[in-house]
């Protein structure tokens, strides 16, 4: 059966206190550790390219996320990654971007997903277009990712557009957002996470943790403003290749900070793939243990084949089996 | 994540300096920051004289708010684009934003910082301009409304693109002061 409903099925009921049907908001409301994943999109229109991308995942995570352009490159959209996983019963996690769409196109988008069975939204700013492959792009960024999560909590909470307009059936989705602990102006940084959970976000995942002192530091502060218990936070991580690919992804990639120490690390070391597996499966321990981080966002660029053998090795799953394809919705 | 993957370019081609999908106003952002610097003195300038606008409303209201609108715009423009960089949006939000102008921001945010900031607190976008949330960060801290920044901003209303933020925000305050004082006079009815 699929998230979605067979046509006609009156819709389960949405448990006490929850926002969704969905099982990722289950699962952190439950205070379980969770684990969540990155599919890279394919340049395709081809469906099973999408299922066996997501194959991967299967048993070893709660949730996938669909990029929506990211690093504003093109590939299948988040919406069509979404209706297809929806299918099969995938949790995903639809991801909006603001760099391409308008406040109507986003809106009418929102809908569209959660009739679709889409129970997870994710609202972006999104990178530039000078990062992609198609640089002449105008850059849209008509609401911003606060604004974008204020409008999707109250079209689900008030259930309304923007405008005022009525929506006779809300979308019930779990709205999150994306924290970036390691880039300047870092006393904002709290704040903005604040802020963000003000506008309606009830998750947040954060780009890759490459630093745990300044990991640390940033949560002890959101444990101050006693943010982590308003918001489920989940720590970005993912294996990097090699040091040279480290040091590629530093200095092209939006965002990501990568101190020398984990440069040097890889670069000393004899078969470099497998000490960036090692140094992820580490960070995840290392970040389970900081109190108020709820699970882990894993972007294993072109390394998906790697995130089960990196989830079991860490051990953050205990006992638990995610979902997979055949077991009940 | 990015892509390796070079868009092809002929060899010919000539690509003029600074090509950009956002075209900077100004590629001097001196006065810009100094007016982040000084964000205290500023505040306390816009506040006196919006003050002085709103103590102005009965002459503006005999004149016609209508016909007030060209010239203010012509001198709220020049002021703002020399001091700030303005770029019109006509519904100014710099008290929230440490005297830095959201509209800068390649990505136009009025929230905050994306999270592409580089690690010299220069623009993901622009490599070459400071951010303009760093910027607003720092201004912030040095104003009396310094919690400000806070507040959730709504989307930016296109159709109040180019017109006067001073004249829309003094008459708003108007309105908001005859409000207070009518529960009193015992108004009913529509207003």
């Amino acid at each position: 059966m699929s998230a979605g409903g067979a046509p006609g099925a009156a819709p389960a009921a949405i448990p006490d206190g929850h926002s969704s049907r969905g099982r990722l908001e289950a699962i952190l409301r439950r205070g379980e550790f969770a684990v969540t994943a990155e599919l890279s999109p394919p340049d395709s229109a081809d469906p099973e390219e999408v299922y066996e991308l997501a194959k991967v995942f299967d048993g070893w995570v709660d949730g996938i996320n669909a990029t929506d352009g990211s690093g504003a490159n093109c590939h299948m959209s988040s919406v069509g990654i979404c209706a297809l996983l929806t299918r099969v019963g995938y949790a995903p996690i639809m991801q909006i971007s603001c760099r391409d769409r308008n406040r109507i196109a986003i809106q009418g988008d929102v809908l569209g997903a959660a009739a679709m069975g889409v129970q997870n939204i994710l609202c972006l700013t999104g990178d530039g277009v000078q990062a992609g492959d198609q640089p002449g792009a105008k850059p849209v960024f008509d609401l911003d990712c606060m604004s974008l999560l204020e409008t999707v909590r109250d079209m689900r909470e008030n259930r309304r557009f923007l405008s005022g307009r009525p929506i006779s059936t809300p979308p019930q989705v779990f709205i999150g957002g994306a924290i970036n602990p390691f880039a300047p102006p870092y006393g904002f940084r709290p704040l903005r996470l604040k802020k963000k959970i003000e506008a309606g976000a009830q998750f947040v995942q954060s780009q890759y943790c490459y630093d745990i002192p300044m990991l640390e530091t940033y949560m002890q502060r959101v444990r101050d403003l006693g943010l982590h218990e308003q918001c489920f936070i989940l720590i970005g991580v993912g294996p990097l290749a090699s040091a040279r690919a480290a040091k590629w992804i530093r200095s092209n990639v939006p965002g990501v900070h990568i101190p020398d120490s984990v440069i040097d690390r890889l670069d000393g070391a004899e078969k470099q793939k497998a000490e960036g597996k090692k140094l992820c499966v580490e960070l995840i321990q290392q970040i389970r243990e900081i109190e108020g981080v709820a699970g882990i966002h894993l972007m294993a660029y072109r390394q998906e084949e790697a995130v089960a053998e990196i989830i079991e090795t860490s051990g953050v799953l205990k006992d638990r089996k995610p979902w997979r394809p055949g077991d009940a919705t | 994540m990015a892509k390796v993957f070079r868009p092809f370019h002929p060899k010919t081609a000539y690509v003029p300096e600074g090509t950009s999908p956002e075209r900077r106003i100004a590629a001097k952002y001196s006065i810009r920051l100094w007016c982040v610097r000084w964000a205290r003195l500023l505040e306390w300038l816009y506040n006196t004289f919006a003050e002085m606008l709103l103590g102005l409303h009965p002459l503006w209201n005999a004149i016609g708010y209508g016909r007030v609108e060209r010239p203010m715009k012509f001198v709220e423009r020049r002021v703002k684009e020399f001091m700030f960089d303005c770029r019109m949006c006509g519904q100014c939000v710099l008290s929230s934003t440490g005297m830095s102008c959201p509209m800068n921001c390649p990505k136009s945010l009025r929230n905050g910082p994306c999270g592409g900031v580089r690690a010299d607190g220069n623009c993901e976008v622009e490599p070459d301009m400071p951010c303009v949330w760093v910027q607003a960060w720092e201004g912030s801290q040095r104003m009396r409304a310094s919690d400000q920044i806070l507040t959730v901003q709504k989307p930016v209303d296109q159709s109040l693109r180019e017109t006067s933020a001073w004249l829309r925000s003094t008459a708003a305050k108007a309105a908001e002061r005859r409000d207070a004082a009518e529960p009193a006079a015992g108004g009913e009815g529509t207003s």
